[in-house]
């Protein structure tokens, strides 16, 4: 156990080398470039591997193409770059590959501000590449966090063979606090499943009792087809739609049977007549104000996502079912709450919304909760 | 009598992808077999060869082949192969791509990937257009000729594809056409062996699409057309600059020797492991 006072951009590099990443292709960009300046120093240490490429685009390519060739890999960002990368994010889904895509968010559209906060990627996450997908989004509220969250991100991007978003926003990112982190050894890694069947019976997208079918890396002596078409169990491709329809179920099954192990939230009491359902640097505001309206002896509930996708309905939908009112704080002009109203209906959901990279207030969560 | 196996199909993949997409006549074909011939004459094992390409008709070439093959977005194939190889630096990585592909939407990628002069082989199958799209203009159509979005004659300027590479910084560019498949054989295998990024550019050419469209026949006369208007660099020598700028001059234009990129991230790694013990910080804690 170490105690250090550090930026939430830190915490991502040391998660990403105790999660044994060992392959980080990235492009400069504001507010997530520590993450690749720590990793070219600190990759290389251990035998590992970082590029600077030309651009966002390549970034998560050259991440890609290092999995298949048996590296951990991970690539940070902030939106202007993870608008680029989305088209490789399709790419890993439909190929399976596993990478880790760090989006350090900043206000937007287009350059925006490239120094204020904002959360305003949550839907681009899950819905910035074209056609149906599953993908697996998380979002820390502390440094700490940041840490386990990386570390998190790479298991699951290992164990469901799928790309994982790591959504951080500027304050996480920057912010520094004191903390503790573990010994990279006692931290739980999650190797991908390999293949130890003859050359010839090996299929990269075949069926499996966990719907996640073992990866060999290029040069194992398991020689077969990557491709961005759709594709059959051996990985060529295909128009066939009894071999399409196996494909779409299983991969979107995948993710979907494992919502159990993916979904993480904290829940504070969350039975309450008033509930704030948040994340991000948006839940520090939400436990503030949440103390706040307690001091007042004003009984209020909070529910922190730390998984944004997929979408913890079943949770949500539990706090509706009890709650009268779900407060959802963001940076962004409601993005979350979207998912939220679809779960609890729109006449209980209170939007708290700012979008001009300032933070939503302790005091404008506060004013919500009391119905001012 | 036996029947001779043919010296490519052990290394063609034979459940389900014959026969091929590529149209009766079509050049890509000849860049394939070149493929596999200098693979052999090489006596690689095909466990540590790896085919990357992007999308177009020539990004449809590593399906059929057996290696390691990765078919990757439209023009990115050379940023997938330069993750790979750094990961898998044994692995000799082959990146076969269109011209729309590698200097178009990758144009990018191509010079940047020959500038750090990463162990790659490029292929770039140079039919100047967008075949599988139907016969759009691309960056090597040459001025005047007319595709599908331009009716009234192309007015870009084509790129010297080969030029590009070498100020762009590959160590070895050569250029050839698909009549010429002994030549390009040669030329591919002395690629795979440079040890640095090469480049080599297979003139072809799109009687489907572009090829009607100007006129310029069938693939017989389409290939023929190679073999009359293709000189040695030698004899290109000989000639005026105005005789020489309507030909396609084949040879080797660059064969340099200069430090490779994951030699030299090698060195970077032992450069960092040396810090180390002198700045007392260790993986596995901070």
């Amino acid at each position: 156990m170490t105690v250090k006072l550090m930026q939430g951009n830190e915490a991502v590099a040391w998660g990403a080398l105790a999660a044994d990443c060992r392959f980080f292709g990235g492009y400069p960009i504001t507010p997530s470039t520590e993450i690749a300046e720590m990793l070219s120093r600190e990759l290389p240490k251990v035998g590992g591997k970082f590029i600077q490429m030309e651009d966002e685009i390549a970034s998560l390519a050259a991440c890609i193409g290092a999995s298949v060739g048996g590296l951990k890999s991970m690539t940070a960002t902030s939106g202007p770059g993870f608008s680029l990368m989305q088209e490789h994010i399709g790419y890993a889904a439909m190929t399976e590959v596993p990478c880790v895509i760090v989006d350090v968010q900043r206000l937007g559209p287009s350059t925006g501000q490239p120094t204020s906060p904002s959360q305003g990627d949550v839907m681009q996450a899950r819905w910035g590449t074209h056609g149906d997908h599953p993908i697996i989004a998380l979002s820390p509220t502390s440094v700490r966090q940041a840490f386990d969250l990386t570390v998190a991100a790479f298991n699951f991007s290992e164990r469901y063979r799928t790309p994982v978003i790591l959504l951080l926003d500027e304050v996480i990112g920057h912010m520094r606090e004191k903390v503790e982190l573990p010994d990279f050894e006692s931290v739980e890694r999650v190797e991908r499943v390999t293949t130890s069947v003859p050359p010839e019976w090996y299929k990269p997208y075949g069926d499996s009792p966990s719907d996640v079918p073992p990866m060999s890396n290029f040069g194992a002596g398991y020689r077969y087809h990557v491709t961005g078409l759709l594709h059959d169990v051996a990985g060529y491709p295909t128009q066939r739609i009894d071999e399409i329809d196996p494909w779409v179920e299983r991969v979107n099954r995948k993710i979907e049977r494992n919502v159990g192990d993916i979904v993480m939230v904290e829940e504070d009491n969350a039975a309450a007549r008033t509930v704030v359902v948040t994340y991000g640097a948006s839940a520090r505001s939400a436990r503030h104000a949440v103390k706040l309206a307690r001091q007042r002896r004003c009984k209020v509930g909070m529910v922190t996502l730390l998984t944004i996708w997929p979408f913890a309905e079943d949770v949500i939908a539990r706090v509706s079912r009890t709650a009268k009112r779900i407060i959802v704080p963001e940076m962004n002009l409601g993005q979350l709450a979207l998912e939220v109203e679809r779960v609890a209906g729109r006449n209980k959901v209170v939007r708290v919304n700012r979008a001009n990279g300032e933070m939503v207030t302790p005091q404008m969560i506060l004013n919500a909760i009391e119905g001012k | 009598m036996p029947q001779e196996e043919h010296s490519a199909y052990a290394y063609l993949r034979h459940t389900k992808k014959f026969p091929n997409v590529w149209c009766s006549g079509c050049g890509i074909g000849v860049v394939m077999g070149a493929l596999i011939r200098a693979v052999d004459r090489m006596g690689l094992s095909k466990d540590d060869v790896a085919v990357v390409s992007g999308i177009g008709c020539t990004g449809r070439m590593p399906v059929y082949l057996d290696f390691n093959t990765m078919h990757t977005t439209h023009g990115r194939a050379l940023a997938f192969a330069t993750g790979l190889k750094l990961a898998q630096p044994r692995l000799k990585v082959i990146v076969v791509m269109g011209d729309g592909d590698a200097l178009a939407i990758g144009g990018n990628h191509f010079i940047h990937a020959a500038r750090r002069n990463i162990d790659l082989t490029a292929i770039i199958v140079n039919n100047s257009t967008y075949g599988m799209t139907g016969g759009q203009y691309s960056p090597t159509t040459p001025l005047d000729l007319r595709a599908t979005t331009a009716p009234y004659g192309n007015i870009e300027q084509p790129f010297p594809v080969c030029d590009l590479a070498i100020a762009a910084g590959a160590s070895f560019v050569a250029r050839s056409t698909v009549y010429h498949a002994v030549e390009l054989d040669r030329y591919i295998e002395q690629a795979i062996r440079k040890n640095g990024f090469s480049l080599v550019e297979a003139v072809s050419y799109c009687h489907t699409t572009f090829g009607r469209i100007n006129k310029l026949g069938a693939a017989v006369q389409m290939m023929r057309q190679l073999k009359d208007n293709s000189v040695t660099r030698t004899a290109a020598d000989k000639l005026t600059s105005d005789e020489r700028a309507i030909k396609i001059v084949r040879g080797i234009f660059c064969d340099a020797d200069k430090p490779e990129y994951t030699a030299l991230y090698e060195q970077v790694i032992e450069r960092a492991q040396a810090s180390v013990g002198s700045n007392q910080r260790v993986a596995g804690g901070i």
